[in-house]
């Protein structure tokens, strides 16, 4: 592929061109090869009958008796049921429960909703502060891990199954031995623990026995922010951004809006302030610095693609600009230099105290500290950013503490290793490696949710709960404490990690319950090391133990115990902390948390390895991102296998070309390849984690790429053509839009609904319709997962993605514009339009899809045929049909996960988007019980509910008061392919920029294309 | 033999090469079914036949196991091989009842020699056609009787709205007609075929396939009046089965597809590859019975002519949609048009033009119509490329239409082609079965066209 050929054909189209992919627009050979190769996927179908869906399949009928077995009935203690949960169990009826997912030590809260006694979907929690309902679409798979057939099963010595008793009678033995020596030889590894009354657990274990060592470990970790802010203020801090308050925003590769522990508050408060609605005329700016494409790149004003080095080169330079001294250095490109940094500091300081710089978690710790100066020296602190003791129970940096463990290990030091949960076998930095040092403990235990990697090497195995099967606790990110309560009786023998290290103490037969209950009695008597001001919603403390469960379990949260600000104090010198970033040549490699399977662990989570990932629309695989340029240099092409070497290490990887890359590097990101998950994520993808050292946990320098010449084909949602000119997505400028608010109607006709011989039909009941604002929207895929878990829809495998035929009901398109190198990208959320005049509806011959008379368009599963006419007539191709039988039907713990309300479709049975028809029928039964009409907002689709930034908006057209109504007066709203008179349902609002004037000019000037 | 030939052409060269008795053309023509051997190369075709029909079931039954998935169809293109090959099979179909019906009512004399193996190619080929629409549903089991209008406790009724009903209604009309339209032609001969068996078991076979036929001078009235009738009723059909098989289309919003020409441009594009698959038919067996006395120079000549003539309005039809493209200022219309010359299966498209427009040129040329060679060269042309035509309408609209993100591409897989090349077994077996068993030509009409048969016309006229 020559892409000087494809700049030069770009550079040449005329008006506003949209392109989807490299191949496409050149157009060449190996494209046209490729097109013809796929053909040959087909032959899977023939030579291997017994093929992996299949095999799932059969495994999954040999597992069900498992599963069966293991199903218990509920459990005895006291579950408080939230505001919404009627008395008593109603079937038909779901009750909802205020609990939180734990998350790389951070609390996700989280309403869980249980239909009979099986939790079957997770919504955000609106009540609570911190998320006010959204959750990511990692929360929403997570229902999915529950019921993972996969997950291990029993307790294993050796391989061997054994009983807990057992466990416990070796646990007594080893630990009195460990007891005599005050823990000499005791090791526990955990992942980060926000969990105060687990973190108690482990304290009151360590004060037993003073030689015993606590470790942490995870592979996504919050070193490089903390030791930031030990620089910067000596102490580990943690920093708390306020989108709403900032005009002006800086971020240094910090993807706040797509990742990190507090981004679905950051994506809510960015959102608010760009929403251009009603009287709100008025936008932030967000100029953005990155080397991969994030989800928060795309949503900037202004966006560079910078190297690792040059990032840190552009905070240096910004610094120096902005009066911090001393920290000047790194070679920055001239448009970075001349350009850039002048506008962006002239923007910063005519914005004091609403200004805010934000660097990446993965940016070294000098960029932190940068920041934290440039924050103090814009007058930030304590309005844009305020900062907090770390939220976690014992901050340590997490790589060293994994390195002093491996150390102890080698020395022999460790007799009982007692790992709870994470992967360190998978995961750790490849230097340490772990695998071969775990084996010299005398005794190590396993506690996990799968046989992994891990397990391979450990003595005893035991099954973890998941968190909707046990009591716990934990804090979201500004501290506010959350009571995990189960949903369901552990489906596979599992133990918490709570009961797991009860049963190392000497009362080893507390339940998980008492346990937490019992940190919090103690609490609320003030015994607790850490002194708790909790207080109820009217502001006073709880007068009893019950009243303070009931209230905590109730709301999902517990008031008064966030963590306070506090100030950090000045910022000391930066002169000379670090070293400046040479301007030495050669690729950088750069390691990311995968949007999908994170650090790993979804890699058995089928929701999540198919949801095509944001920007590339890559599903089922991991691949080395790099900028055309570099492809250009290394002459490859996507979906070529190049070997990464790096530090004496090396990796085969596909190439996948991103527009908007930096150049000096190449991006891999985490959690693939995994050998031992089971049956979904074995073997898929390949394992960055075995380039990963602790030294450089993200960045590292001097990586060279070889050509390998093999391929390997990936499978993506959306293929590579490009935009034509058409208008089915519409952005512009604020100002454009200020000055001239038709701009967005202008760019495509809508025929007038006078244009018919017939009369209009009335909707007189409900009207129901979709606004969509594409300036709100990141791309996160929140509301892809979310559609998936409440609709029951199928996981197809990577074949079938790949054949074309995908069934997620939303979908994320994704739109590239502008030069090749430094595009503007584009994500437009598609769900079902609901056509008033529904193409599909008149060419079914059997009536399946009719309308309703609230205006939906509705799917008959049981009349379908499967003539596939109305797919072929969708003009927005939002129709998904079951070509094989892609629901499971055999696998049992998976039928406990469906949705009751939406029916599991067969084999030869279209489907598609029915607004959650479901949830209005629920809120219509509600209302008609309470004679009274739905309410705005009560009822709220799948997507709706979880969309981080509230880019969805769901409700009754006929309502002229609804938000849905007031939104679609905005003169940004348009229906996509409104020319072709089919008068959608679901609308967009126009998607809206904020540049700067000086730097847009510039841009202009530089893009002929946008001419 | 130019001589011949040329005289044969004129105008007023008789139909039937000179010679021939009333008793000559019985015999030769029967002898064909009254024989206990065949020749070597109708075994070898049958064979091949019965092969590729056992593919078929085969890829059927796989395909009712699995379900359509099997197929390269996917979202967007949701439609591949079963409709392309649906309305291939039934654009053959159309030859038969033109022949039959129009020909007839317009006392083209020269459609007798041609017409009953017309009307059996019709009847197979629609039975291939017929194959595809339930098979290629997702739940063909339910498919077969929601689409048909019966009365059910439920009341619930097919979508009259919606022309795959449309389409349910014409195909099975079509497929009535054309066989009660071939069995009532048959029943004369069935009747010489009674008699002159000597075999008992046959004798009573072909005797209630006659129904009886005695050859009184009423049967005869009788029996005209009705095949008139038949024809009349069956001329209508010619025109609207291919006008709603294009409605299957033009109904849609798809570009590529939602065009007002498609119905004339349908029909006459059915027209064309029935004659071309007359033709293709026609020449190898008449080599292999000798039956250049009946199939003459004359026959031949004049189906490639009309093959011409709706060759041209077929290609009128394809630089009409392109015009119209750019006319419109439709950017959606331009496109498609655009992507079909130049997108990723332009070699489908050219090789369409080629096949159903450059190539039938050469049809203008005597020398070409009457070398039998070049003739099956252009034949076999038109064949493929009416395929093509469907697959440059069914896949390409499909592949590329308004929305880019959802833009894919189709590859038939090994049971598109299985199914495919399996119905065009199941048609030769069955053609090769037809020709076996029953007359190929009709001896009864055969016998008409002879002079003798003249002396006896009435003397008003």
């Amino acid at each position: 592929m020559d892409l000087s050929v494809i700049r030069h054909r770009l550079a040449n189209l005329d008006g506003r061109t949209y392109w989807r992919s490299l191949e496409e627009v050149a157009d060449t050979p190996e494209f046209q090869a490729y097109l013809h190769r796929e053909f040959s996927e087909q032959a899977a179908q023939w030579t291997d009958p017994v093929g992996r869906r299949q095999f799932l399949k059969l495994m999954g009928a040999s597992l069900a008796l498992a599963g069966v077995g293991a199903c218990t009935k509920q459990p005895t203690e006291t579950i408080v049921p939230y505001v919404k949960a009627p008395e008593e169990v109603v079937p038909g009826t779901p009750l909802f429960f205020a609990t939180a997912m734990p998350f790389g030590g951070i609390a996700h809260p989280i309403l869980a909703e249980s239909h009979m006694g099986r939790p079957t979907k997770i919504e955000g929690n609106p009540d609570h502060p911190a998320s006010a309902g959204a959750t990511s679409h990692l929360t929403q798979a997570s229902i999915l891990d529950l019921y993972d057939p996969d997950r291990m099963q029993a307790v294993r010595f050796r391989g061997a199954v054994r009983p807990w008793s057992a466990f416990l009678g070796a646990m007594q033995s080893a630990m009195a031995a460990q007891r005599a020596q005050k823990g000499a030889g005791l090791r526990l590894l955990t992942e980060t623990i926000s969990s105060p009354s687990l973190a108690d657990e482990i304290q009151q274990l360590l004060e037993e026995m003073p030689a015993a060592r606590w470790h942490q470990y995870e592979p996504v970790n919050r070193d490089q922010a903390r030791a930031g802010a030990r620089l910067a203020f000596g102490r580990p801090l943690d920093a708390h951004y306020h989108l709403d308050q900032a005009d002006v925003i800086l971020s240094l590769d910090a993807d706040f809006l797509g990742a990190g522990p507090d981004h679905l508050r950051h994506a809510r408060e960015f959102a608010a302030r760009r929403r251009v609605a009603g009287d709100q005329k008025a936008m932030n700016r967000l100029y953005m610095v990155e080397t991969t494409v994030s989800i928060t790149g795309p949503k900037a004003d202004h966006r560079m693609p910078l190297a690792p080095r040059e990032v840190e080169a552009f905070a240096r330079a910004m610094a120096t600009a902005l009066g911090v001294a001393g920290v000047a250095g790194g070679p920055l490109p001239a448009e970075a230099r001349d350009r850039w940094i002048p506008a962006i500091v002239e923007d910063l300081q005519a914005h004091p105290g609403r200004a805010l710089v934000v660097a990446g978690e993965t940016q070294p710790p000098i960029v932190h500290a940068l920041a934290h100066a440039m924050n103090r020296a814009l007058g930030g602190v304590g309005r844009t950013v305020e900062y907090t003791e770390p939220v976690d129970a014992s901050p340590v940096e997490q790589t060293a503490s994994l390195a002093d463990l491996a150390a102890d290990l080698d020395a022999g030091k460790v007799e009982l290793l007692l790992v709870v949960g994470g992967n360190p076998v998978y995961a750790a930095p490849a230097d340490l490696r772990f695998a071969e040092r775990i084996q010299r403990a005398s005794l190590v235990v396993y506690l996990g949710q799968h046989a992994n990697e891990t397990a391979e090497f450990c003595h005893w195995t035991l099954p973890e709960t998941h968190y909707l099967e046990a009591w716990g606790d934990a804090r979201v990110y500004d501290g506010t404490v959350t009571i995990i309560q189960p949903l369901i009786a552990p489906l596979y023998d599992g133990k918490s990690a709570h009961e797991v290290l009860a049963m190392l103490s000497t009362e080893p037969d507390r339940t998980g319950h008492d346990i937490v209950q019992g940190y919090w009695q103690r609490a609320l008597a003030g015994t607790t090391k850490t002194a708790w001001a909790m207080v109820g919603a009217d502001g006073k403390p709880f007068p009893d133990l019950d009243t303070l469960w009931r209230t905590a379990l109730n709301d999902g949260f517990i008031r008064g115990t966030a963590l306070s600000a506090v100030d950090p104090g000045p910022v000391a010198s930066l002169a000379g902390a670090a070293a400046p970033p040479s301007g030495a040549a050669g690729l950088d490699l750069v390691f990311a948390a995968d949007t999908s399977l994170y650090d790993g662990r979804f890699a058995n989570n089928g929701w999540l390895q198919e949801l095509s990932k944001p920007h590339s629309k890559i599903t089922w695989d991991n691949v080395a991102s790099m900028s055309p340029r570099a492809a250009e240099r290394l002459g490859v092409a996507n979906m070529d296998v190049v070997e990464l070497k790096y530090g004496g290490r090396t990796l085969r990887a596909p190439v996948w070309i991103v527009p908007g890359h930096a150049d000096g590097a190449v991006s891999i990101t985490l959690g693939y390849g995994r050998a031992l998950v089971g049956r979904v994520g074995n073997g898929v993808g390949f394992n960055a984690y075995l380039l990963r050292t602790s030294a450089a946990p993200w960045v590292g320098a001097g990586l060279e790429v070889a050509r390998t010449g093999d391929r390997h084909e990936i499978a993506a949602t959306q293929h590579h053509f490009l935009m034509e000119g058409r208008n089915v997505f519409r952005a512009g400028t604020l100002a454009e839009y200020l000055e001239h608010p038709e701009f967005v109607h202008e760019m495509g006709e809508t025929p007038p609904r006078t244009l018919t011989l017939y009369p209009e039909h009335e909707y007189t009941g409900y009207k129901w319709g979709m606004a969509i604002d594409l300036t709100s929207c990141t791309g996160c895929n929140a509301c892809v997962t979310a559609c998936q878990a409440e609709n029951n829809i199928a996981v197809v495998g990577k074949e079938q993605v790949k054949a074309g035929r995908e069934m997620q009901w939303i979908r994320l398109d994704t739109y590239y514009a502008g030069a090749l190198d430094d595009p503007e990208i584009y994500n437009q959320p598609v769900p079902c339009m609901q056509c008033e005049n529904a193409p599909c509806e008149p060419v079914c011959p059997v009536g399946a899809t009719v309308h309703s008379s609230e205006g939906l368009n509705d799917m008959v599963y049981n009349r379908c045929v499967g003539t596939r006419y109305c797919s072929n007539n969708c003009p927005y191709k939002v129709r998904r049909f079951n070509f094989l039988l892609y629901q499971d039907w055999t696998t049992e713990p998976f039928k406990l996960q469906r949705n009751p309300d939406v029916t599991v479709r067969s084999r030869g049975v279209m489907e598609k988007c029915t607004y959650c028809v479901q949830r209005i029928t629920h809120g219509r039964i509600r209302a008609e019980e309470e004679k009274r009409t739905i309410r705005d907002g009560e009822v709220v689709t799948a997507c709706e509910q979880v969309c981080p930034s509230q880019a969805i908006v769901f409700g009754d057209l006929n309502d002229p008061n609804s938000r849905v109504a007031t939104l679609k007066a905005e003169a940004r709203n348009y229906g996509m392919l409104a020319e072709l008179n089919t008068r959608p349902r679901t609308t967009y609002l126009a998607a809206l920029r904020n540049p700067n004037p000086t730097l847009e000019e510039a841009r202009r000037a530089q893009a002929p294309e946008h001419a | 033999m130019n001589e011949t030939r040329s005289s044969q052409l004129s105008p007023q060269a008789p139909i039937i090469a000179p010679g021939h008795t009333f008793g000559s053309v019985t015999d030769k023509i029967s002898s064909i079914v009254l024989t206990k051997s065949a020749p070597i190369p109708w075994y070898v075709a049958a064979f091949i036949g019965f092969l590729c029909t056992m593919m078929l079931f085969y890829a059927i039954t796989y395909l009712l196991l699995k379900g359509v998935g099997i197929w390269g169809v996917n979202i967007p293109i949701g439609w591949g091989f079963a409709i392309i090959n649906l309305v291939w099979w039934i654009g053959i179909g159309h030859a038969g009842t033109l022949i039959s019906a129009i020909l007839l009512l317009l006392n083209q004399k020269w459609r007798t020699s041609i017409n009953r193996f017309a009307e059996a190619m019709t009847i197979f080929a629609v039975m291939c056609a017929a194959l595809f629409p339930l098979i290629h549903t997702g739940r063909p089991w339910l498919a077969w009787y929601w689409l048909l209008p019966y009365p059910n406790t439920m009341g619930v009724w097919p979508q009259f709205r919606s022309p795959l009903i449309w389409d349910v209604f014409a195909i099975s009309t079509y497929a009535t007609v054309s066989v009660l339209f071939w069995l009532v032609g048959l029943i004369p001969d069935m009747a010489t075929l009674r008699d002159k068996t000597v075999h008992p078991l046959l004798k009573k076979v072909y005797g209630v396939a006659a129904l009886g036929w005695r050859g009184s001078a009423k049967h005869w009235s009788r029996y005209e009046t009705a095949y008139l009738l038949l024809a009349g009723l069956a001329t209508p059909l010619v025109i609207s089965v291919h006008s709603v098989i294009s409605f299957d289309f033009t109904i849609g919003i798809i570009p590529g597809w939602h065009s007002t020409i498609f119905p004339p441009y349908f029909v006459a594009g059915a027209i064309y590859a029935g004659f071309a698959m007359v033709l293709t038919l026609a020449i190898p067996l008449r080599a292999l019975y000798g039956l250049h006395d009946f199939i003459t120079m004359r026959h031949i000549d004049n189906m490639a002519k009309v093959m011409l003539v709706t060759g041209l309005i077929v290609f009128y039809g394809y630089n009409m949609e392109a015009f119209f493209a750019w006319y419109s200022a439709n950017q959606y219309e331009t496109f498609m048009v655009w992507n079909r010359m130049t997108g990723p299966y332009w070699p489908i498209y050219w090789s369409l033009i080629f096949c159903n427009g450059v190539a039938p040129q050469l049809l203008w040329f005597k020398k070409v119509r009457l070398n039998l060679k070049s003739l099956y060269a252009v034949t076999m042309a038109v064949n493929v490329g009416m395929w093509l035509e469907r697959f440059v309408i069914v896949v390409t609209s499909l592949h590329r239409d308004f929305v880019p993100s959802s833009w894919g591409m189709y590859y038939p897989t090994r049971w598109d082609w299985m199914t495919f090349i399996g119905t065009l077994g199941m048609f030769v077996m069955l053609m090769f079965l037809f020709v076996r068993v029953l007359p190929m030509i009709s001896i009864f009409e055969v016998r008409a066209l002879l002079p003798q048969a003249k002396v006896k016309e009435a003397p008003a006229e």
